[in-house]
């Protein structure tokens, strides 16, 4: 007698926990086995590269900290790259500490909610506790930086939008000596764990070529042994006057990739530092009256500002004809800009690259043989964040 | 190549009639070529020791809806031996078919179809060309510059009918678009004024 054996059709989300965000993966089982994995992304689509067409090029800003929402600063970073590159704008050099710190806080807010959140897809809850309270105390200073704790809107082209409140600067440096202990626990926590280790060591492991095909960064091209880090090999800002190192994995598993994000997490920590004690009083914008506001003060005492404040907010400043793409290492790989300007006071096209889209490509090429319980692990280490790959 | 100049005139001597301009800006390379030459372009790019451009970052199309060739298609590589960057274009008009880059980068499978998703162009040889990011059953193509930005339908939950529906947008008021050029660099309207009074003259 034969049987006829049909594969299982498995519908993983959109709403799954361990789908980070709004995932519908469609998997083809066999017994436990996944044959196919077909993710099906867009239920968070807004259309953001639309909007920003339509959009002044200050009023684009806040659409970056809607993509990666872990990590906003990083992804304005970006954009405020670009733009100043067109307009060939210097940013003064406590602007460029500014932004550096919190594009490092960004990252360590980023892996640890990476981190914990893929400890808890294998069983560990403790990790995302002890975490979330730490991250609390990062977005307190995006808080006080920028008024919001999430949607920052900070970034500028030319520098960012204010100084740092009074007290702040020793509130970081206060964190940075206390985070490194919190590090250390979460790894005592993790790193020589039993059931972690064999939840993912040798699970979804990139070779380096694949991670050159598959267009992969960050992270997942470093767990795979590639020492590249845009900060380093094409540096923006102060990156260049910095001393930090790139740590890179050996088997590209996902125990690798844990073990990147923790050391990178450290590495953020002493860059902070190092900014922190570098930096120096100063201007925090470009003091180009046609691209920056004047400062509230000046408005009502000057005629120029009050004219330069009307037509910032207004037309917004024009940007002349060009096209440039640049690129930033946010936290969970190259993030950059593709931008087209038409001399008016609004992008023509901005394109956007996430790392989580071609990150999330591989899905299908990481998953095929592996079991069902793989599934949140491999999902876990890619760090997806659908903000971004939906854009 | 490490130097930028080197690598320009490495590609003019190597695919000489296959580019039709190239140029240094940015401290990025752009070359602007024909549809018929991009896969020979991207074979040449990848292995070739010189540019060994492995990793394809992303494609995406420009519109211009008031050329005849309405697509300009853009394509960014990346070489980390070298850490260089290249932005390759062509353009094309509206129902053009182009080459797929799949059996050269596989990344190029989700790119090629948000590409298709957002602009409508089509790929030769695509293995599972299919929508990506817009909802299941959606029509239209919404990066195209002629798309409205508040779409055509909207979502909404029916009481009545117990379930999701969808329908033509209806706005209490349109998405408004003001026109802030400083009347002294010429508004649009008088822009428009002064082109007419030419053309008449």
């Amino acid at each position: 007698m034969t049987k006829k054996i049909k594969n299982l059709n498995l519908n993983f989300g959109p709403q799954h926990p361990a789908a980070h965000g709004v995932l519908r993966l469609i998997l083809e089982l066999d017994g436990e086995i996944v044959e196919k994995a077909d993710p099906h992304i867009g239920l968070l689509h807004r259309g953001t590269e639309k909007l920003i067409e339509n959009k002044t090029y200050m009023q684009a800003v806040p659409y970056f900290d809607r993509l990666d929402y872990v990590a906003p600063m990083n992804q304005e970073h970006a954009f405020a790259l670009a733009v100043e590159k067109i307009l060939k704008l210097s940013v003064p050099i406590r602007a460029q500490f500014i932004r550096v710190i919190f594009c490092e806080i960004g990252r360590i807010l980023s892996h640890i909610l990476n981190v914990t959140t893929q400890a808890m897809d294998v069983g560990a809850l403790t990790p995302t506790l002890w975490g979330f309270e730490e991250r609390e105390k990062l977005m307190g200073f995006y808080e006080r930086v920028s008024g919001s704790r999430l949607h920052a809107n900070y970034f500028r082209a030319g520098g960012v939008h204010q100084d740092l409140p009074q007290g702040l600067e020793e509130d970081i440096a206060e964190f940075c000596e206390s985070f490194p202990k919190i590090i250390n626990d979460l790894e005592s926590l993790l790193t020589d764990n039993r059931i972690f280790k064999q939840r993912n060591v040798d699970i979804g492991i990139v070779t380096k070529q694949d991670a050159l095909d598959y267009s992969f960064s960050g992270v997942m091209i470093r767990g795979s042994g590639v020492p590249w880090d845009l900060r380093k090999s094409q540096p923006y800002d102060c990156y260049e006057n910095l001393d930090f190192k790139i740590p890179v994995g050996k088997n590209g598993d996902c125990y690798d990739r844990y073990l990147c994000r923790i050391e990178e997490m450290k590495e953020s920590v002493s860059i902070i530092k190092q900014c922190l004690s570098k930096m120096e009083k100063g201007p925090i914008k470009s003091l180009d009256g046609k691209i920056s506001p004047p400062p509230k003060k000046e408005i009502k005492q000057s005629m120029e500002a009050l004219i330069h404040h009307f037509k910032l907010f207004t037309e917004g400043y024009r940007v002349p004809k060009d096209e440039i793409y640049t690129a930033v290492e946010a936290p969970k790989g190259e993030f950059g800009v593709y931008l087209i300007s038409d001399g008016s006071s609004k992008p023509y096209k901005c394109k956007i690259r996430a790392p989580g889209f071609s990150h999330l490509q591989s899905m299908d090429y990481l998953i095929k043989g592996h079991m069902l319980a793989d599934v949140p692990a491999v999902l876990g280490s890619l760090d997806i964040v659908f903000g971004e790959v939906d854009r | 190549m490490k130097n930028l100049e080197d690598l320009e005139k490495k590609i003019n001597s190597e695919l000489t009639t296959k580019i039709n301009k190239t140029q240094i800006k940015h401290n990025q390379i752009y070359l602007d070529t024909d549809k018929d030459h991009l896969v020979d372009i991207c074979l040449f790019l990848k292995t070739n020791n010189d540019t060994k451009f492995r990793q394809l970052i992303d494609i995406t199309v420009v519109d211009y809806p008031e050329r005849n060739q309405r697509f300009e298609i853009v394509y960014l590589f990346l070489s980390h031996e070298f850490n260089q960057r290249l932005i390759l274009k062509y353009s094309i008009s509206e129902h053009e078919v182009i080459p797929s880059l799949t059996s050269i980068f596989p990344s190029s499978n989700w790119m090629e179809r948000e590409v298709f998703d957002m602009y409508g162009v089509s790929f030769k040889d695509h293995p599972d060309l299919r929508r990506i990011l817009t909802d299941y059953g959606f029509e239209g193509h919404p990066l195209r510059k002629d798309f409205p930005l508040t779409g055509h339908s909207e979502v909404r939950y029916s009481e009545d009918e117990k379930k999701v529906i969808s329908e033509p947008v209806k706005l209490e008021q349109n998405f408004r678009n003001f026109d802030y050029e400083s009347p002294w660099e010429g508004t649009k309207y008088i822009k428009d004024e002064i082109e007419t009074n030419d053309k008449k003259n």
